[in-house]
């Protein structure tokens, strides 16, 4: 593989947290990459497929292809847009043949940014300083569909100056899931607040995770509360020295 | 929503004792579960699921084949096959043959197939005394509830309700410790077992090879349902067979395991036939009432029958944060959690609840446990294409069907899709360095209010990912 990354900086970072997006950017730099950011691209679908809009996902699944069919590797900050372009796109596909061929040779290109690092540029030490005591969520889809689970922890045992503290579960769904959270908003938020004590167990002052949709969720919930715990994208704490 | 999903739902959250009831019980059948499971536990646990599947694969793609040779078999036996389409049938062939034989008084083991059917409501209608013999059945029987969770009916109720209950409908001192409750329990049900014309049970498994019925449970009382009463119906969805008894050896060690954190349950029946001469102990009648009851609508589609696998274990709903904070009685139907929310729509209608697949945040934990590896929820995204196909059809939710097309159409024009989005920014309050706790009346409605309504926002930046990177 070259030198190249493209990045899929999914629609959620360009729109309300774009630092997350030039910080994944500079670390991958920092690491030797040549990045670029195909201008084109918008959202990978994934809230009209999880909806039950499969004509409408299937719109936007086309115009991802298009966009990133030159691409020979693409890294996101997000598990959740990972699993959907990787794991999800193929069902929407059956009964095309074609795209569905170059649905699969876009599988093999695209990579959750912790894996990317871990897997693909095989680093676990970045060379970041984040003198705090954190913890970490793991989102449902990286979790789950991709199974990202030790990646993440290697790479936050190497930033120096930071402590992990587990929280008891980690592995509990933050209550986000796309539509469900304004269409069940009371249970939603329910699950958020059960998350919520988990994190202030550990007594950490930072929640990092690989899926901005989840810190949203976590952030707002602990706005709401008035909680001094701030969230952060893993691409920001591994740009932090 | 329906008014009646929606208002469950909230109740269940504003009740905080029932949380903490419900979290806790789920929790530790949880952790019971995961231990027994583990590596040093279990080496082969993913290889058992794997064949555990394969096996219910197999039998599902040929049950006309198994469901002939069970019947062939428990008939070799001196058994007698029913096929039930739906409730109706069940309850007017065990009426028909109370009827004939005189029977008044019926014991029943816990079966959720029977709960599907509301039997025990039938029975009643037409003057007949169902008794439930499970411990956590009885009780909620006795509330006239029903059961709270698959594997575990009362897991709602503490043992002061219980005692409060027993007082009330027994007439009996209050009795707070579980133990005394439980003797109460077992002296009113010695009773019923002794008396019963019918003892009436379900089945976890259908042997096709041996024509036999397998039970499992913990409490014994199934043993005294099958096999005091002079009468036994068992009643069983068709999806419980498998053809051999050594497939056994696979489901035996998943279902105590992923149920109650068993190694294995402390009894396990084999019952194939009426009582033979030279036995003591048996029937001298032996049903065994096939249930349809929607399951064969699910047979055409090789994406979704995967639902028929289940086993009933209970362990998508331990693992399911949903779960875990509505309960079981907010669900529309017997059938609670992750399964429930797939079987309830594919066994009775779409329609039924359309929003019940939309119920859930798609984390995977169920499918995670699942000791058959039901892609649960594959399943509930095309249970929502499929709601979504019928809002179409049947012009209805017309607003979000327009949205989601212009959502579409936003997200293949980039330069518009930019344009739409600083809009949106330089509507947010001005320098909101924290968190947007309101918006103004007019922009607080639709998602953006139900999201206002648990949480705050996230201030819009001054400027897109797309802004800064050709900025920089």
């Amino acid at each position: 593989m070259g030198n190249r990354v493209s990045l899929f900086i999914t629609c959620i970072v360009d729109q309300l947290f774009p630092k997350v997006g030039m910080d994944m950017a500079g670390v991958l730099e920092r690491l030797g990459y040549e990045v670029d950011f195909p201008e084109s691209q918008t959202c990978c679908g994934q809230p009209a497929f999880n909806t039950g809009y499969r004509d409408e996902a299937r719109i936007m699944a086309r115009h991802f292809l298009d966009t990133f069919e030159s691409s020979e590797c693409i890294v996101a900050p997000s598990g959740s847009c990972t699993s959907m372009v990787a794991h999800h796109y193929a069902e929407l596909f059956q009964k095309e043949p074609e795209t569905l061929a170059r649905v699969h040779s876009l599988e093999k290109r695209i990579w959750e940014f912790s894996t990317f690092l871990t897997e693909v540029a095989g680093v676990d030490d970045v060379g970041a300083r984040l003198d705090d005591v954190v913890t970490f969520h793991d989102s449902c889809h990286g979790l789950r569909e991709l199974g990202i689970k030790d990646g993440p922890r290697r790479l936050l045992a190497r930033v120096r100056g930071l402590e992990l503290r587990e929280m008891q579960p980690a592995e509990e769904c933050c209550g986000f899931g796309g539509t469900f959270a304004v269409k069940f908003a009371e249970l939603s938020g329910a699950m958020a607040r059960t998350k919520i004590d988990a994190i202030l167990r550990t007594g950490a002052n930072t929640v990092v995770s690989l899926d901005l949709s989840c810190l949203m969720q976590i952030q707002g919930a602990l706005s709401r509360a008035g909680l001094k715990v701030r969230t952060m994208h893993l691409a920001e704490v591994l740009a932090s020295r | 929503m329906s008014v009646e999903f929606d208002r469950k739902i909230h109740n269940t959250l504003a009740d905080a004792n029932l949380q903490l009831a419900i979290y806790a019980a789920t929790g530790r059948l949880k952790d019971k579960r995961s231990e027994t499971v583990t590596p040093d536990a279990l080496p082969d646990y993913q290889e058992l699921r794997t064949q555990a599947n394969a096996i219910k694969k197999h039998t599902i793609e040929n049950l006309d084949y198994y469901l002939e040779e069970f019947e062939r078999n428990v008939e070799a036996h001196g058994g007698k096959v029913v096929y039930a389409k739906d409730g109706t049938e069940v309850a007017d062939f065990v009426l028909a043959l109370a009827k004939d034989r005189g029977a008044r008084l019926i014991v029943k083991s816990k079966s959720m197939t029977t709960e599907e059917v509301d039997l025990n409501e039938r029975l009643e209608h037409h003057g007949l005394e169902a008794v439930e013999t499970d411990l956590g059945e009885f009780i909620v029987q006795l509330a006239h509830e029903r059961p709270y969770h698959i594997v575990a009916p009362a897991l709602h109720m503490t043992r002061y309700e219980v005692a409060d209950l027993f007082t009330k409908r027994l007439h009996v001192p209050r009795e707070t410790v579980i133990e005394k409750q439980t003797a109460i329990a077992r002296k009113v049900l010695r009773e019923k077992f002794l008396a019963a014309d019918i003892g009436i049970s379900g089945a976890n498994f259908l042997v096709a090879g041996s024509g036999a019925v397998v039970l499992i449970e913990n409490e014994g009382n199934i043993r005294l349902t099958t096999s005091a009463p002079k009468i036994h119906i068992a009643i069983a969805g068709i999806e419980k067979m498998i053809p051999r008894a050594q497939d056994l050896a696979t489901f035996l060690k998943l279902l105590g395991r992923s149920g109650t954190g068993q190694l294995l349950t402390v009894y396990t029946s084999f019952l194939s036939g009426p009582r033979r001469s030279g036995e003591t102990d048996g029937p001298d009648e032996f049903y065994v009432v096939l249930l349809d009851n929607g399951r064969t609508r699910l047979l055409p589609d090789r994406g979704t029958r995967q639902s028929l696998y289940c086993i009933r274990c209970g362990a998508c709903l331990n693992a399911c944060p949903v779960y875990r904070k509505i309960g079981g009685h907010s669900f529309p139907w017997v059938y609670s959690g992750p399964i429930g929310a797939i079987i309830t729509p594919q066994f009775m209608g779409i329609s039924h609840e359309p929003a019940l697949p939309f119920a859930s945040s798609l984390c995977g934990a169920c499918a995670e446990v699942c000791p058959v590896k039901i892609d649960i929820p594959k399943v509930l995204l095309e249970l929502r294409s499929d709601v979504k196909k019928a809002e179409v059809r049947e012009k209805r939710n017309r607003l979000e069907k327009l949205a989601f097309r212009a959502y579409a159409w936003l997200m293949t024009h980039p330069r518009l899709y930019e344009m739409a989005g600083r809009l949106a920014a330089s509507a947010a309050p001005p320098d909101s360095s924290g968190w947007i706790r309101g918006v103004p009346a007019p922009m607080n409605i639709g998602p953006l209010r139900a999201w206002l309504s648990q949480r705050d926002l996230p201030p819009a930046p001054a400027r897109s990912f797309r802004e800064m990177w050709r900025r920089r």
